[in-house]
């Protein structure tokens, strides 16, 4: 058990430290809609997505076209690690506010 | 009110899937429906007590709680699953047997059942967090109060029937196939959940992707439409995999195949083992 605790930590501070060198890319929740709609980010390199809802109400971020979901709770916000992906274009959704939450992640 | 509805009627599809298979597995058993239903209960409660602590589960792990939450609930599930699946593979054919023999009554392992009674209430307790959450931005948000009293309703009978659908479905097999049947969906069951838990790993940067997306079957089967997303909880099906989670579907299928298939052979040598000549035995 102790050194599963052990491991644990190494496992957290040496992707601690990966994430540190990772680019950072913002989205913004406002009025259930993203902010940029459309965010272009490198093509082959895995980043880190700042998710930030200024909502009083929460939201999932998601998308099945790079594989992320994640809840964002009412003025809060979540770190999501994208990537490395190849060039096109990916869509993601507010799957709280379909109607409204929609947005494209450019890869190129 | 669609909308709802629609929301509603997805993460009640996955979990209903889920327990749909576990109640098939556990057919015959006494006091089954006692622990299906404690399940769903306990599954209930835990949702709205992990949506109410949803932000405290987040900042506990340097802002990876929610993934970190969710690859814990999954592979917790898998053992649990992987210890029912082995422990079936020795006594699924006494279960059958009996069945067939006495009617129905047949007393399974405690320990077993309540393995399964934990699954369901994992299964509820993950999809219906996500439900409590939603509907409570839908009522902060200021949703019509019909929306709601209707499409939750909607909602969750449309999920339960997909359910109640694949049960009955289920049933058709042959009574000395059943077992194995659900067995075998229980395995891929199991090796979905893990495929998912090491997505959510991978999204928290805490395992490494080994490439993001090794086949691409979207144009074909989008995980995104109903169908995809049943597949993906029956059989881990993904559109766009990761190499990781390949790698975690492959090795709990084959860990549970392994053990199954070595218990079985341990039960077959003790059955032979009193009529045995030596010859057999050496």
């Amino acid at each position: 058990m102790l050194n599963r605790i052990c491991l644990c930590l190494l496992l957290t501070a040496t992707t601690a430290a990966w994430a540190a060198d990772l680019p950072e890319f913002q989205l913004t929740i406002k009025g259930q809609k993203f902010e940029p709609a459309q965010l272009t980010v490198p093509a082959n390199t895995k980043f880190k997505l700042r998710v930030i809802n200024t909502d009083n109400t929460p939201s999932e971020f998601e998308s099945s076209e790079f594989n992320r979901e994640k809840i964002v709770l009412p003025n809060s916000t979540v770190t999501v690690f994208v990537g490395p992906l190849d060039k096109g274009s990916y869509k993601f959704f507010d799957d709280f506010h379909h109607d409204t939450g929609k947005g494209v992640l450019v890869v190129e | 009110m669609l909308g709802v509805a629609l929301l509603v009627f997805r993460e009640v599809l996955e979990a209903a899937l889920i327990v749909t298979i576990v109640a098939a597995a556990t057919r015959g058993v006494v006091g089954r429906a006692r622990f299906i239903g404690g399940g769903i209960g306990l599954g209930i409660v835990g949702a709205i007590v992990v949506a109410l602590f949803a932000g405290a589960i987040e900042e506990a792990v340097g802002g990876s709680g929610q993934e970190l939450f969710n690859a814990c609930v999954l592979l917790a599930a898998v053992l649990m699953i992987g210890w029912h699946v082995i422990w079936m593979s020795s006594h699924g054919r006494e279960l059958a047997q009996q069945m067939q023999s006495v009617g129905h009554a047949v007393k399974a392992g405690s320990s077993s059942l309540a393995m399964l009674l934990a699954v369901v209430a994992l299964a509820v307790l993950r999809e219906g967090s996500e439900i409590v959450l939603f509907l409570y931005g839908m009522a902060a948000g200021g949703a019509g109060r019909a929306d709601l009293l209707l499409g939750v309703p909607l909602g969750i009978a449309g999920g339960s029937l997909v359910g109640f659908a694949l049960y009955f479905g289920l049933l058709r097999i042959p009574l000395r196939h059943f077992f194995t049947a659900t067995n075998w969906m229980l395995v891929l069951l199991a090796a979905g959940l893990a495929s998912t838990a090491a997505r959510f790993l991978i999204q928290a940067n805490w395992l490494p992707a080994w490439d993001n997306q090794v086949w691409n079957t979207s144009a074909l089967l989008d995980n995104g439409s109903v169908v995809g997303q049943a597949l993906h909880i029956l059989v881990g099906y993904e559109a766009r995999p990761a190499g990781m989670q390949i790698a975690f579907w492959l090795a709990t299928a084959t860990l549970l195949m392994l053990g199954m298939r070595w218990i079985a052979r341990g039960q077959v040598a003790q059955r032979a083992a009193p009529t045995a000549t030596p010859q057999a035995t050496a």
